[in-house]
């Protein structure tokens, strides 16, 4: 349950937009036709007593206290499970009514512990409340009566506890598991006086049940039947502040509920545009390493790799990166140096970062870890629509018919917006899923996909064009739609290009894997569907062909009209918090914030001009550049921040390499991370609740991070990078972030209406913002595209380089899992390892059955590029020739197996492709052996570290 | 060749009616006679069953209750002519008991061979739905609004006003469902009806369908009923084989097809919502109304949900007009009620009267007093749920208006009989026992309130701090009447309050005052 601060209106607000007048206890009330008594009399002010009811479920009308009395009705009808009507004349209080209330009050006392002033939720209460508002005084049963006081606690969950004796059986968990998360891992087992929530079957405990810890139960818990156990441990917050969580592109709003200086809880807000009052087992629960004891929170420095390290003061740290970055421009040139952003850090910081690389480095070479996540979205999405972002909010799922999700992963991935499409879904929406793999999504509770197209790894180019010809070939494009907001001629090329017979479903099943009956069916449901909207993430991008594949999907869209309005749209699913803003922030080393090449000399100027220095008109080095010189010896010194490229970028033995043939590393972390145990200088970084700042989600929502306690190491990251930029002789003279902001938006005109001012007034806001559109845009492209007209691209299908055959006849393919995040630096030091506390080989029966590999045993996993070792899980979730992990464990090594293969237009990375060989093994790998060698020795290297001198100061 | 009649009803199958049936049939193997023995429905005289009936010119003879052992003495003494026996009764519709009555839904019932279409056609099966073929929706939905046929289930709600709301709806697909939950104590006549005359269940939804606009019907049935269920599917297989049922129904062009659907012993399922929940495959737990069925039921669509008694009773009203079924009655209760007489009662069956019978009428000129032979103390009528009548209040008539001013309900017409030896405290406590093991759970009233209930009866049984737990309970009483979700919690204070209304003295409570007590 949240802080009782918001208003709860009972039941949810009614759509309709025609008013309804009444009167309630002799007020008049005017509301949308369809609302409840209950809502009605909480816009009037009054509030009727209940427990059952929350504004953010269906109304139940189980517990019986919000009864009222209907002038001309018999008896008393429950205010939230009844609509309004015209010239209703409602009573709410009268002896009648406190009676009843008070009956009902004192049944439910005579089945619960009477521990208030030991309970954890003492004062937060809606049961106490209630019994304090129907006057009870008395509970006549006693409390010898029959009784589940007795019941044993679940303690189960890792984050929250469930006491069966304080339940009151209002079924709020088992609907918010139903209705908002849409698991349905809960239910009410046995009925009348045994009813009692349960965790899926009887025996099961949370932990053992399809809970997936999302946190909506124990949010909808008016009681401490199901509380968090921070709450039980450190006691009620007494203030929060409204913040962004910092895990997946969703970029759920939170509130974070503080004790004095501590964190107490992270409950999601209802007024959180993204979210909706929802949350996942991330955002809600995993913000523990926040304050973890692998936190560094002092600046060191060190001469070589195999030194220990030295505390030292920030001056003296940043002093001495400095120098070093001078020292290696001079020596190897001015292009000898550069910056990795992340998109974990705010839109401030990496908008700071790539301002430090082109103001005082002086050259481009600025990148970030968009590199390998979504850089063919912005590329294929600018080709094409003109704007390098998803076109749609994600409540315009709320108006799709058809739903195509294509090579994402969302009840994973982006959890919270997943189980918003699933609303949908259940609502009765049609839904295609085009992935190798069997996700969840494709068949859960109430949900079956429609089609599940289980391609083969690197073939989305030849589905998507599959999917086109048979659009194009059986009268299916959108003619009108076409012909006025379409450059026509684009359009007759691929339109001749995509009819060829060679790209029809039959000719290209071979390649697919998909029989070309599901293709036309599935073609046919997305072209005359009604409302059809195209989800995606990480298995388009992250190909050879990645930009493409996302040319192919625009060019889907377009031809079948799904663009401009509510409920259509191409929506790539960001991976982390701020992909989509540190993108927009210049983060590359071709673009200036707002996607505008430092060709060009007009924007070139303009920055000149603010910022004060000459700026290099040449792009700078992306990442795999950046090691390939480093390699070569031209790339000598590397800032880092928020990202550790040694355990997420591909070919992780070629990363590691050029690690090491540069000479200085700084690295900017919270956590001394697999490529710090490479750096010269650490950074402390600051978590996202130690800074203020501002994230921009997948739906371009910019939204407010704020400081809720102070930074460990004493510094804001923003703060470090001014540092760093002043000791590198080009000042930055910021006092907060938001005259960050206000210089973001000077200088870029999809920005020019954002401010911080506005942002707290609004909540969040969705660019392009600016005197077009001085709120923001939910929908682009509507009226006419970012670009004009809309481009169609050819999109011929090349199959990659990265072929199986004998030697390595299985495909390796990667992704996500829900529990854990990215690289799993957060995630891994939170209670969530014990929903994944290794990365598992998945393999079909039939491929381990050949192999003599069986259930959990180690199997070595080998590529061109190398070679580790994992346990085995044998699942038919993949198909056969697939296997499939994640990446979240560092000595997992499934980076060392990638190959540094790329997509042609952007150089991310072919994750999603491997071939590989996996055979049981009884050791693990060289690499792995070697890793632990070297992670050991840096560890110990950590542990020896010398401390400051007492005089040092920290800021 | 002889007509003998022997009943396949549940009642008398459990009295032995097939090993007499076999032993008939035996019996007239061995001395060479021809037989053709007829498997009919019961004629609701249940104390005569095994009832054996035989065809003769002058009308059928009932001969009961009959055991196989009596057989032979049975042809020995000519019974297949309708020569006198010591357990001969006559011409069974000569029988006070089965004369008086005014049987218009059962007008078939025990009369007929349930699945025989031809029997049901020749007794004038299907007129009614001839008839509703040649009418508008609107048309059917008024003739049974002017017959005043009220829910016979127990809520007594107008059948017509029902299906108009169904019929207003704009939704492509509707339903017609058919609670055929009998859960009450007492009560049998649903199963009555499906197991002695199931087509005119069949014609009457079938009319339903017809006149709402619905081509899909479901019969919910408690799956207590095997025999039922059988002669239920065996009926649908015969009427649809025979075009009465189908996509074309008579080759009007109107779809109406029927499944039965088997309950899983859930008393609350056959309330109407939990019903449609279980029916879409959860467990059943009660919705909210509104919306009501009728606009927002089965699969969120609009469904006639009726009793089997109200949609058997639609059938006669549709071949004689509403007028007609008008005609029998008092006040507003119109037509007729197929009463069921169980508990400690002599004659135990069904009686199916016009509504103003009087209890007293029902107990003695038709039940014939206590079975034991002991003074009659209390009536529960309506089902578990229902009020305990004292001797006092035996002069009610048989009228929903009546019974609510005494705090009473009709009900589905059971009336269960308890004679002096009852404790009324004790019925009390199982009015809550029974609401606390069948309640849903999900309001709390029902949920704790019954619990509650059992515990402050017995504390008061016990002498504990009586005067104030009797005010707990009379306070519990008023919660659960005003605060319950549905008729469960909501009626169970019925049978609670009269017990200790009308016989505080069996809860150690001093008895009421002489001149309130009849009140």
């Amino acid at each position: 349950m949240p802080m009782m601060t918001e208003i709860d209106y009972g039941t949810p607000p009614s759509a309709s937009t025609r008013q309804v007048s009444l009167t309630i206890d002799g007020m008049e009330v005017s509301v949308p036709e369809g609302t409840s008594i209950m809502r009605a009399a909480a816009v009037a002010g009054v509030g009727v007593p209940k427990l059952c009811a929350t504004d953010s479920m269906d109304a139940f009308g189980s517990c019986r206290l919000c009864l009222v009395q209907v002038e001309g009705r018999r008896g008393f009808p429950a205010s939230c499970t009844t609509p309004v009507e015209a010239g209703m004349k409602v009573s709410t209080q009268n002896d009648k009514l406190a009676d009843l209330r008070r009956g009902v009050m004192e049944l439910y006392i005579s089945d619960h512990p009477l521990d208030c002033l030991t309970c954890a939720a003492n004062g937060d209460c809606e049961l106490q409340d209630m019994a304090g508002a129907v006057g009870l005084r008395e509970v006549r049963y006693g409390y010898e009566g029959d009784n589940h006081l007795g019941m044993a606690k679940d303690p189960s969950n890792p984050y929250f506890t469930f006491d069966p004796a304080k339940c009151i059986v209002c079924s709020r968990c088992v609907r918010a598991c139903d209705e908002i998360q849409g698991t349905l891992a809960l239910t009410i087992d046995g009925r009348g006086f045994a009813s009692k929530v349960s965790a899926g079957q009887t025996a099961d405990s949370f932990m053992e049940s399809e809970c997936v810890s999302c946190g909506a139960c124990v949010q909808a818990c008016p009681t401490a039947s199901l509380m968090e156990n921070t709450v039980i441990k450190a006691g009620t917050p007494d203030r929060e502040v409204t913040t962004t969580c910092a895990y997946c592109g969703v970029g759920c709003s939170f509130n974070a509920e503080i004790r004095g200086s501590e964190v107490v809880r992270m409950t999601p807000n209802k007024d959180g545009h993204a979210n909706h009052g929802h949350s996942c087992v991330k955002g809600r629960f995993a913000w523990g390493y926040a304050t973890h004891a692998d936190r560094i929170t002092k600046p060191m420095i060190r001469q070589k790799i195999t030194d220990p390290w030295q505390e030292v003061s920030w001056d003296e740290a940043i002093g001495y990166a400095a120098s070093e970055f001078k020292r290696l421009q001079s020596t190897y040139g001015r292009d000898s140096v550069g910056a990795i952003s992340s998109s974990r850090c705010t839109n401030e910081e990496t908008y700071l970062m790539q301002k430090l690389v082109r103001a005082a480095f002086g050259n481009n070479n600025i990148d970030t870890c968009a590199r390998v996540c979504h850089s063919p979205t912005g590329y294929g999405l600018k080709q094409t629509m003109g704007e390098s972002a998803g076109t749609q909010d994600f409540d315009s799922v709320r108006q799709t018919d058809v739903v195509f999700v294509i090579g994402a992963n969302p009840t994973d991935g982006h959890p919270v917006f997943a189980s918003h499409m699933k609303q949908r879904l259940r609502e009765g929406a049609r839904l295609i899923v085009a992935d190798p793999r069997q996700i969840d999504l494709v068949r859960s509770p109430h949900i079956e996909a429609d089609y599940h197209l289980k391609l083969r790894p690197g073939t989305n180019v030849a589905l998507l064009t599959a999917l086109a010809h048979v659009i194009v070939t059986e009268g299916l494009v959108a003619e009108e739609f076409v012909t006025s907001r379409c450059e026509v001629p684009s359009f007759e090329h691929w339109r001749e290009f995509v009819a060829r017979p060679e790209h029809s479903p039959e000719a290209t099943a071979d390649i697919t894997g998909v029989p070309a009956a599901e293709i036309r069916g599935a073609a046919r449901l997305y072209a005359t569907g009604g409302n059809a909207a195209i989800y995606y993430g990480l298995g388009v991008t992250e190909h050879s062909q990645g930009s493409t594949a996302v040319i192919g999907i625009a060019n889907l869209a377009m031809a079948t009209g799904n663009i401009g309005r509510e409920g259509v749209g191409v929506n790539p699913l960001r991976g982390q918090n701020n992909v989509q803003g540190s993108c927009d922030m210049g983060s590359f080393p071709h673009e200036f914030p707002g996607y505008r090449h430092v060709l060009d000399n007009a924007v070139r100027g303009s920055f000149e001009a603010e910022w004060g220095v000459t700026l290099d008109a040449e792009p700078g080095l992306r990442i795999p550049n950046m090691f390939d010189q480093a390699i070569a010896g031209a790339f000598k010194g590397l800032y880092l921040e928020g990202e550790d490229i040694a355990q997420s970028d591909p070919d992780t033995q070629h990363v590691t390499a050029s690690l090491q043939a540069m000479e200085c590393i700084v690295v900017q972390d919270i956590f001394l991370n697999e490529t710090a145990k490479f750096a010269h200088v650490f950074l402390p970084g600051s978590s996202f609740l130690e800074k203020n700042g501002t994230f921009t989600n997948a739906e371009r929502r910019i939204s407010p991070v704020r400081k809720v306690m102070e930074p460990l190491g004493g510094k804001e990251d923003w703060e470090v990078t001014v540092a760093l930029s002043n000791a590198l002789g080009y000042p930055m003279h910021y006092k907060h972030p938001s005259e960050i902001m206000d210089e973001i938006a000077r200088l870029t005109p999809t920005f020019a209406g954002v401010s911080y001012e506005k942002i707290d007034r609004m909540g969040s806001i969705q660019w392009p913002c600016n005197a077009e559109a001085p709120d923001g845009t939910p929908v682009m492209h509507e009226a006419v595209f970012v670009r004009g007209k809309g481009r169609f691209l050819p999109t011929e299908y090349i199959a990659t380089e990265e072929r199986v055959n004998g030697k390595y006849p299985l495909i390796l393919t990667t992704g996500r899992i829900l529990s854990q995040y990215n690289v799993g630096a957060q995630t891994r030091r939170t209670a969530n390892v014990d929903w994944h506390e290794e990365d598992r080989l998945e393999i079909h029966p039939h491929d381990a059955e050949e192999r003599g590999i069986r259930e959990g045993e180690w199997v070595g996993i080998v590529s061109r590029a190398g070679e580790t070792t994992l346990r085995a899980t044998i699942t038919e979730r993949v198909q056969p020739g697939v296997v499939y992990t994640t990446f979240h464990h560092p000595e997992s090594g499934a980076n060392v197996i990638t190959t540094d293969n790329s997509d042609w237009a952007t150089n991310c990375p072919e994750y999603k492709v491997t071939a590989v060989q996996v055979m049981p093994v009884f050791g693990t790998s060289e690499w792995q052996q070697r890793f632990h060698q070297f992670s050991d020795q840096q560890l110990q290297l950590l542990q020896q570290r010398v401390p400051a001198k007492a005089a040092a100061t920290t800021r | 060749m002889t007509r003998v009649y022997v009943s396949r009803d549940s009642a008398a199958l459990s009295m032995g009616a097939e090993a007499v049936a076999r032993a008939i049939a035996a019996e007239g193997v061995s001395r060479n006679v021809t037989i053709e023995i007829v498997r009919n429905g019961s004629r609701g005289l249940l104390w005569l069953e095994p009832l054996v009936e035989v065809e003769t010119a002058a009308g059928r003879v009932a001969y009961g209750p009959v055991m196989p052992a009596d057989v032979p003495g049975l042809f020995a003494a000519g019974f297949l002519t309708g020569a006198q026996h010591t357990l001969g009764h006559g011409i069974t519709e000569q029988i006070p008991y089965f004369a008086k009555q005014e049987r218009l839904t059962f007008a078939r019932v025990g009369l007929t061979d349930p699945v025989s279409l031809d029997d049901y056609e020749k007794h004038d099966g299907y007129t009614g739905l001839r008839k509703a073929l040649t009418m508008t929706g609107a048309q059917i939905v008024e003739a049974v609004t002017t017959s005043g046929l009220r829910g016979r289930g127990g809520a007594a709600f107008p059948t017509g006003i029902k299906w108009k709301t169904v019929l207003g709806t704009t939704a492509e697909q509707r339903y017609i469902v058919c609670n055929a939950d009998e859960g009450d104590s007492g009560t049998f006549s649903d199963r009555m009806i499906m197991e002695g005359d199931p087509f005119v269940l069949i014609e009457g939804m079938t009319i339903a369908g017809i006149a709402v606009g619905a081509t899909k019907g479901y019969i919910y049935l408690r799956s207590e009923y095997p025999h039922a269920f059988r002669t239920l599917n065996e009926a649908i297989r015969v009427a649809t084989t025979r075009g009465y049922l189908g996509t074309s129904v008579l080759g009007s062009g109107k779809a109406f097809d029927l499944e039965v659907r088997l309950g899983a012993g859930a008393y609350i399922c056959g309330e109407e919502t939990a019903l449609l929940e279980s029916l879409e495959g959860r467990r059943g737990m009660v919705r909210f109304k509104p919306p009501l069925p009728a606009i927002e039921g089965l699969f969120g669509k609009p469904t006639v949900i009726n009793n089997v008694i109200s949609l058997a009773s639609v059938p006669i009203i549709l071949d004689r007009g509403g007028e007609y079924y008008k005609n029998y009655g008092m006040g507003r209760s119109r037509g007729t009620l197929p009463i069921q007489l169980a508990g400690n009662i002599k004659y135990g069956g069904l009686v199916e009267k016009a509504f103003g019978v009087t209890v007293r009428e029902l107990l003695y000129d038709f039940g014939g007093g206590s079975h034991s032979g002991r003074p009659i103390k209390a009536v529960q009528i309506g089902g578990p749920l229902g009020a305990y009548l004292p001797e006092s209040q035996f002069d009610t008539p048989l009228d929903y208006e009546a019974f609510i001013g005494i705090n009473a309900m009709v009900g589905h017409g059971g009336l269960v009989v308890f004679d002096d030896t009852a404790d009324l405290a004790q019925l009390a406590r199982y009015a809550m026992e029974f609401c606390a093991i069948e309640s849903c759970g999900k309001c709390t009233p029902c949920r704790i309130g019954s619990t509650r209930g059992v515990e402050v009866v017995d504390r008061i049984v016990a002498g504990v701090r009586r005067e104030g737990n009797e005010v707990l309970l009379r306070d519990l009483c008023e919660t659960m009447l005003g605060g319950s979700l549905c008729a469960l919690g909501g009626m169970t204070p019925y049978p609670v309050l009269s017990a200790l209304n009308h016989f505080p003295q069996d809860f150690g409570l001093p008895a009421p005052a002489a001149a309130g007590a009849g009140v």
